[in-house]
């Protein structure tokens, strides 16, 4: 009965109230214009830079393409180029997973550790938590330019330090072997008490008091506080940490293009510049796709094997 | 983890020195914590001391072995010659930047209000698989897109312009942004918006007047951390810009890292100097809006 009454023709929205579902009656028309009408930059958006984007690239991944001819569409031929002709293929995504595999633990660890350092209702917390949260801010290429030369082989601080201390005073980004080091721990001084320590100190502080109390009563010691409340009560927070620190990981650039350009001998050639090299310096567009794509199916991959393995041991209070 | 040294059981009553062990160890362990944070607030400060030490030092200062710690004298023109004596200006550069971060925030913040009203306070056919949507956007690494909108963005001639850095933001602005000030709105009652309709508010004055201006705290968290992605972003002008003059500080500045010296002059002590400059605003930023930051990012993390 209701529909039929709604069912004005001639009315502006009338069409809608036919054609969508759910929509009843003149007021829901109207409510669901106006929401179409607000979310219309985000509609369009998505279709431009997202929709749009994503299945041209999945096609392009099949095609040979430099932005001067129309693609040829050369099948697997991309494939085929990734696992059998392009000698860096493997080796960038050696690098990549060699960066992941020591910075994440670190990471990861590394600022929960600060988080709790803080966490001691010290005098002073503020200004600690914001020295180490300072390092964060700098911009990815003035921190690759400042660690280049802070870690100068010859003019740097550290390896003078190093030498004073009489410890061996490596090449750094100068060397095959140590320039792996010297992206990780300039990324790591960035990383360590960024956003994720911020993250991992609101989670501590949000651990109900009463649960310390009575662990107490129950004659738990610092250590088994910490491992029987802090960690089971944040562990959705350390694997929130965790999934962004690979998926962040496994996408690193910048630090690399500046500081060593790859190099030495492709010692920090990660993926994403290998990704960039085939794009935009030999402009074979269709192979970056594949590229890309095959980052992507990684990192999905990943995401999905954490998320099953979390079960485990993410405990979720309320759940 | 409540404070490194809390005892088990009853603090015993033996004394040293007039202290009774609890005391002490309680003493000792804070101290201790004293020591770690004051240690790592020295590993964290270092590079950031040297950088500005570095920047105020001369040319042939730089390349004394042993490192000097701090200059003879502080050579503040350094940061005047900046601004001078790069080939391609620096405040170009800047312009440029500050160009693209103005446009692309502001555009985030009118869009991505819009999106996340619409979002929260509407019913509509579909919005539950839009949402959905939305969110998984998160999940797809940048790199994917990245090609296909260079090659739309080649199509349109707009390579080499600042238009592909900072038009996409008007269009929503991004999947984060929407999803933490839908998560705003949701927090404001609903019965705002209906006492304005009941007097005859149309959406857009709701919106508008009604619920924007209540909006404050969240709006500053976006703009902030849109400030920082755009001023430090690296990719997007690496990819688009290919002349000088209209590249970012980030691309500049590892221009010149490239080039280091120009007529035979090594220049180092300047290019410290500009990326001192470069880190100054995100650090003013953050002061600035320290609180509004902070509480964003802690947001994302136990919320999302």
């Amino acid at each position: 009965m209701g529909r039929e009454q709604s069912l004005e023709t001639g009315t502006k929205t009338g069409w809608m109230v036919r054609l969508l579902p759910g929509v009843k009656t003149r007021k829901q028309a109207r409510e669901a214009l106006w929401a179409y009408i607000f979310i219309s930059p985000w509609l369009l958006g998505l279709i431009i830079f997202f929709g749009g984007p994503i299945i041209a690239s999945l096609l392009l991944a099949f095609t040979d393409y430099n932005l001067l001819k129309t693609p040829q569409f050369i099948g697997l031929g991309n494939f085929q180029r990734a696992f059998g002709e392009d000698n860096l293929f493997w080796p960038a995504l050696g690098k990549t997973f060699y960066f992941s595999a020591i910075y994440v633990p670190i990471v990861v660890v590394g600022s929960l550790l600060l988080a709790i350092f803080l966490n001691q209702r010290v005098a002073g917390t503020n200004i600690f938590r914001t020295l180490f949260f300072l390092p964060h801010l700098t911009p990815a290429v003035s921190l690759a330019i400042l660690w280049l030369w802070l870690l100068h082989p010859q003019l740097g601080p550290v390896n003078h330090i190093l030498g004073k201390l009489g410890l061996p005073q490596p090449g750094w980004h100068t060397s095959p072997i140590w320039a792996m080091p010297a992206i990780i721990i300039m990324t790591l001084w960035a990383g360590l008490g960024g956003n994720r320590m911020l993250i991992y100190l609101a989670g501590l502080q949000g651990v109900p008091q009463e649960l310390y109390e009575a662990s107490q009563i129950d004659g738990a010691g610092a250590w088994a506080k910490f491992r029987y409340v802090t960690l089971p009560m944040i562990s959705p927070v350390i694997f929130f940490n965790f999934i962004l620190a690979v998926i962040g990981s496994l996408q690193v650039f910048t630090q690399a293009f500046v500081s060593t350009r790859g190099g030495p001998a492709y010692a920090t050639w990660f993926f994403a510049l290998h990704i960039y090299h085939q794009a935009f310096k030999y402009y074979r567009l269709g192979y970056g796709c594949l590229l890309a794509w095959f980052l992507a199916v990684i990192l999905i991959i990943f995401t999905y094997i954490q998320m099953r393995f979390s079960e485990r041991w993410v405990y979720y209070a309320g759940a | 983890m409540q404070g490194l040294s809390t005892t088990t059981g009853r603090p015993k009553r033996v004394l040293v020195f007039g202290l009774s062990v609890y005391r002490l160890r309680y003493l000792w362990g804070r101290g201790g914590l004293y020591l770690i944070l004051i240690a790592l607030s020295a590993i964290f400060g270092f590079p950031f001391f040297w950088t500005l030490s570095s920047s105020l030092k001369t040319g042939p200062e730089w390349y004394v072995y042993p490192p000097k710690w701090l200059p003879d004298s502080p050579q503040w023109g350094n940061y005047r010659e900046v601004f001078t004596l790069f080939r391609y200006p620096y405040g170009r550069w800047t312009m440029n930047t500050v160009l693209i971060v103005v446009l692309s925030t502001a555009g985030t913040i009118i869009s991505a209000s819009m999106v996340a009203y619409g979002f929260a306070r509407f019913r509509f056919p579909g919005k539950n698989v839009l949402f959905l949507l939305t969110l998984s956007t998160m999940m797809i690494p940048g790199q994917v897109t990245l090609i296909p909108q260079f090659i739309l963005f080649h199509k349109m001639h707009w390579v080499d312009t600042l238009q592909p850095l900072w038009v996409p933001f008007w269009f929503g602005g991004g999947a984060f942004y929407i999803f933490l000030l839908r998560q705003f709105f949701l927090t404001l009652p609903i019965e705002l918006d209906e006492a304005a309709l009941i007097d005859g508010a149309g959406y857009v004055r709701v919106f508008w007047s009604v619920l924007l201006p209540l909006c404050k705290p969240v709006i500053a968290t976006v703009a902030i951390i849109a400030f920082m992605a755009h001023w430090s972003d690296f990719m997007g002008p690496l990819v688009y810009l290919n002349t000088p003059e209209k590249f970012t500080i980030s691309v500049g500045l590892q221009f010149f890292q490239d080039l280091r010296e120009v007529g035979g002059k090594p220049l180092q002590h300047i290019l410290m100097a500009a990326t001192t400059l470069s880190i100054i605003p995100c650090i003013v930023v953050f002061f600035a809006g320290q609180r509004y930051f902070v509480r964003g990012i802690v947001m994302t993390g136990l919320k999302g």
